[in-house]
């Protein structure tokens, strides 16, 4: 068993940044420290806890179904536990260590000013169990957020119950098969453009709808020819990504949703990408009937395990009346109310489709997206776009000499650049040239998608980088780049200066090994 | 019988009514390590450009279609274990199925390996 802290960085650390000082006792550099599992400075023979023996008097109730083999896991005393995870802790990249560049990801800042409004009493500790009586000022931040997401999309109706994208999407989807066999008229299948987001294909197959695929045309964006060709009777809608994971926006986007609404479907749109022209298009105004919103994007609330996500879903006037619930909406009184099933009525909510959740969505997610909204006001949103967009042409246009840009040419891009493999020397890909930029101090951008671009990297620089930030970003993917050009053989090695080297993905995905097992003690 | 191709790349070889199906090498050197193959089981009915399996590499899942409609008769059970035939040998031991074919005629049109080859440059 190892002792916490008999540890350093590993061997293979040592020849790849060679040293001629002499190593440490510990193996430790300074505060750089390696960290064992947790079951290898733990025992099973430890505990954390000092509980006195029961007494004689105490009965078993278990009742015969008292666990009878030992469970396992580890003991650790509480400093031994917070230094544990602390220490992994720094081995991890995040928005606060860096620029991250993952493309339709949107990592922007989180400001603090939404993590002072979040920890408010009245927010921060409200249970969704709690009479309504006592929670007011909550509900009216959900129902003032709702209006805002309202206005900036030019929509209908919302549903803030759903907790991330993809929950949203089919939150959306569910509306439009609810509108459709409500009409009588249920249909089987869903069109996905191949500029689409990932997650659509497989939200519209787990509702129960078949998926075929609208090709995309060489400009990057969809053939709107062959999507208006396979329209039909047997259509239930089309999930459409505006801007696209091409990072270009979609200009047909109203004829496509005239288009589909004269054939008797309805128009989703990811909103996965709405940074890129938030305060600027009002979706609505597309004719988009459905579409979710990331607060943990466009909206600042953390995301990537800094945060639950939140995805509420807009919903165009047709779809509206089948929204789940809950929904905030005021009585006549002016007092917001959270209507449940039993008022659904009341307030003329009788053909929702049901529930997504629970209870009514991530209340500390509301808070910071409500605070990111209020202080930025509208005129500040619509330069959150403005500066998103202009951000990350800075990045295209900066780089498209040594990384191949497919759809530079189709004019700029919107929050995101888009590059390709192109170029390389043989043998280097796309994997390597990202390996290498976790030595740069970055973490890599969103790579081999959208599929339609061989060895895809995508890149959102987001906002709220400054000039300086995306100046020393860019520097670093143009070396890189460079390297993968000349085709340098120590990339095929990279990372060398992370915690770990390159690992073996293949193995593991083929092998996991996803127990630990004790070492037999020799 | 020759062994024929498709622009999903997938190759079939008929012998007899049955024919077997898997994926090329050009598919696989797309792909990279493959790490998970599913294929279908043994009475299944497939239909021309429906989909037949799934393949999952290090980089991306892609489904695998059938070149032709008809019954499986038999999954290559040895993938389950060892996706890396795929890798290793994607023409020969890394076959995905076997199927036996419900129409010869929708053979025709598929591409001969001349052919394909040069599809495969023209990508």
């Amino acid at each position: 068993m190892n002792a916490p802290n008999q540890s350093g960085w590993k061997p293979e650390m040592e020849t790849a940044a060679p040293d001629t000082v002499a190593p440490t006792h510990t193996g430790n550099r300074a505060l750089m420290l390696e960290e064992p599992l947790i079951f290898e400075i733990g025992s099973s023979a430890n505990t954390g806890v000092d509980l006195p023996e029961p007494g004689s008097g105490a009965a078993n109730r278990l009742g015969g179904m008292e666990r009878s083999d030992p469970i396992g896991l580890p003991g650790l005393s509480e400093p031994e536990a917070v230094r544990h995870y602390t220490r992994l802790s720094r081995q991890n990249y995040a928005i606060d260590l860096g620029l991250f560049p993952l493309g339709s990801c949107t990592m922007k800042h989180n400001p603090r000013l939404n993590e002072k409004v979040a920890r408010m009493p009245g927010f921060a500790d409200v249970h969704p169990l709690q009479p309504q009586e006592t929670v007011r000022g909550a509900l009216e931040v959900v129902n003032e957020l709702a209006h805002w997401l309202l206005t900036l999309t030019g929509m209908h109706g919302v549903a803030m119950s759903p907790k991330a994208g993809a929950h949203g999407e089919l939150c959306g989807i569910l509306c439009i098969r609810a509108a459709l066999e409500a009409k009588g008229d249920a249909r089987e299948v869903i069109l996905v453009p191949e500029s689409a987001h990932g997650t659509n294909p497989a939200t519209a197959a787990f509702a129960g709808y078949r998926v075929e695929n609208i090709p995309a045309t060489p400009a990057g964006r969809v053939d709107v020819a062959a999507l208006k060709a396979r329209l039909g009777p047997d259509v239930a809608g089309v999930m459409i990504t505006n801007p696209n994971t091409c990072g270009l926006f979609e200009p047909e986007l109203k004829d496509i949703s005239d288009a589909v609404h004269a054939a008797g479907g309805y128009v989703y749109c990811d909103g996965a990408n709405f940074n890129a022209i938030v305060g600027k298009v009002r979706p609505g105004d597309l004719g988009v009937d459905a579409m979710h919103i990331n607060l943990h994007k466009t909206f600042s609330t953390p995301h990537g395990g800094g945060g639950p996500g939140s995805g509420p879903v807009v919903l165009s006037e047709a779809l509206s009346p089948f929204g789940p619930l809950p929904f905030t909406a005021r009585d006549q009184g002016g007092v917001v109310h959270l209507v449940e099933e039993e008022d659904a009525a009341a307030f003329g909510h009788t053909q929702g489709f049901g529930r997504m959740t629970a209870f009514h969505g991530q209340m500390g997610m509301f808070t910071r997206a409500l605070a990111y909204i209020l202080s930025h006001g509208a005129d500040g949103l619509k330069q959150v776009a403005e500066d998103a967009v202009l951000n990350a042409n800075y990045v295209l246009r900066s780089c498209e000499d040594v990384l191949d840009a497919p759809f530079g040419a189709s004019g700029p891009c919107m929050h995101e650049a888009l590059f390709s493999d192109k170029g390389f020397a043989e043998g280097f890909s796309t994997l390597d040239l990202a390996k290498a930029l976790i030595d740069e101090g970055y973490h890599p951008m969103t790579m081999y998608f959208p599929l339609v671009v061989h060895g895809a990297m995508l890149v959102e620089p987001t906002e709220t980088e400054s000039k300086a930030a995306l100046d020393q970003f860019i520097g670093a993917l143009r070396s890189v780049a460079e390297r993968a050009r000349a085709g340098d053989p120590a990339l095929k090695q990279a990372p060398f200066h992370a915690p770990r080297r390159r690992l073996d993905e293949t193995l593991a995905a083929r092998k996991p090994v996803l127990v630990w097992q004790e070492p037999v003690s020799e | 019988m020759a062994r024929l191709y498709t622009e999903e790349h997938e190759w079939i070889e008929l012998d007899g009514d049955v024919a077997t199906v898997g994926i090329t090498d050009f598919a696989q050197g797309q792909l990279g390590d493959i790490v998970f193959v599913e294929v279908p089981d043994t009475g299944a009915e497939l239909t021309k450009g429906g989909d037949a399996a799934v393949v999952e590499s290090v980089k991306a899942a892609s489904d695998v279609y059938s070149p032709v409609s008809g019954t499986v008769t038999e999954g290559n059970g040895a993938l389950e274990e060892d996706p890396a035939l795929v890798n290793s040998d994607p023409e020969g031991e890394g076959w995905f199925f076997k199927l036996k074919v419900a129409d010869k005629g929708e053979l025709d049109g598929l591409m001969d390996q001349a052919a394909y080859k040069a599809f495969c440059d023209s990508l």
